[in-house]
């Protein structure tokens, strides 16, 4: 098993901690831990993978952490 | 104009020209606040208005804000605070574009908003409050909707654009024109307790990579609305980058985005490029 730690932001920490701990199996995606999360692609509107930009499809490994946005657009 | 460099280094105080001098010069040689402004400072004088700024900026870097044009995409909650701001700091031209009027639940935030502005221009509440803050600073108001089609001739002749819109789409068309123009854009934007800052220079597509994932153009502000202190917060956090990429100092927030957690008060840098 992989440990990824998931940093919420925003609205995504409602219902949810700031900080979640979510275990996958190995060759999981960032896509992957969204279900567990139950946040919807669209909802996970920026995924940074370990500080850096990341797409749904990055791979992750044990001990990545994980900081996902909202999009927020307001003025 | 030789003759006013000399008048006003007559009524300098040591390096210093204070307010009523520059009215006055402007008033006997029939010209403009701002042009005294411009010949004290390539005089080597300060406006006194400036003198708290003096251990930041020397009146070289004064002189350059004060020929320097500044776009202000959107007259709302960041922007009041981004024009009053490059008001203050000197920044000789502002081209003020936004399409509103100002309405009751811009009240808890949008700095130009009082209750007599309620149906007023929000262009026209900014151009206002600049000539009493700082008349040598010109405003030149646009009250009209940004948008691919007139993007162009809405941001020509500016040296930076301040992103300070409500929607995600029109961003998108800000950074495609600001691209096609060679000019750098400062994004900010804001939801609730949060808020972003980018700095985009030409060739970089940090935005679109944010937003890249954002279809309908809707984010979370929907739901979160805006309190008064994250536009003030986020504002001031643009006028400073647009500050450092006029003087060309500093290290502005580009390739990467600045993300503001007022709640838990943080502030994280996150790299958007690989």
């Amino acid at each position: 098993m992989m440990r990824i730690i998931v940093k919420l932001f925003a609205t995504l920490r409602e219902g949810r901690s700031a900080i979640e701990t979510i275990d996958l199996e190995p060759g999981a995606t960032v896509a992957d831990i969204l279900r567990p999360l139950n946040i919807s692609e669209k909802e996970a509107a920026l995924i940074f993978l370990n500080s850096r930009h990341a797409n749904l499809s990055a791979e992750l490994a044990d001990g990545d952490t994980l900081s996902i946005f909202p999009p927020i657009g307001g003025g | 104009m030789g003759d006013l460099r000399e008048h006003l280094l007559s009524r300098a105080l040591g390096d210093l020209l204070p307010w009523a001098e520059q009215c006055a010069a402007s008033e006997a040689y029939g010209v403009t606040v701002g042009q005294v402004e411009e010949a004290a400072l390539e005089a080597g004088l300060l406006p006194a208005r400036y003198q708290r700024n003096r251990k930041t900026f020397s009146t070289a870097d004064q002189l350059k804000l004060f020929r320097s044009t500044v776009a202000v995409i959107g007259c709302g909650g960041l922007g009041g605070y981004v024009i009053e701001e490059l008001a203050r700091l000197g920044v000789g031209r502002l081209k003020a574009i936004d399409p509103d009027v100002f309405e009751e639940h811009n009240l808890n935030r949008q700095l130009m908003s009082t209750v007599a502005a309620l149906g007023r221009p929000k262009v026209e509440a900014a151009s206002g409050r600049v000539a009493e803050i700082n008349p040598a600073v010109e405003i030149i108001t646009l009250q009209d909707r940004f948008c691919r089609e007139n993007g162009k001739s809405l941001l020509s002749g500016a040296d930076v654009a301040v992103d300070a819109l409500d929607s995600i789409t029109t961003r998108l068309e800000l950074a495609d024109v600001c691209a096609d123009l060679g000019i750098a854009l400062v994004h900010g934007s804001i939801a609730g307790w949060y808020g972003q800052l980018v700095s985009q220079f030409p060739g970089e597509s940090t935005l679109q990579t944010i937003y890249g994932r954002c279809a309908d153009g809707v984010g979370v502000e929907k739901q979160l609305g805006n309190p008064s202190y994250t536009p003030a917060v986020v504002a001031s956090l643009q006028v400073a980058e647009v500050c450092k990429i006029l003087l060309g100092r500093g290290t502005p927030v580009t390739g990467a985005m600045l993300v503001i957690n007022l709640l838990d008060m943080e502030f994280s840098k996150f790299k958007i490029r690989c």
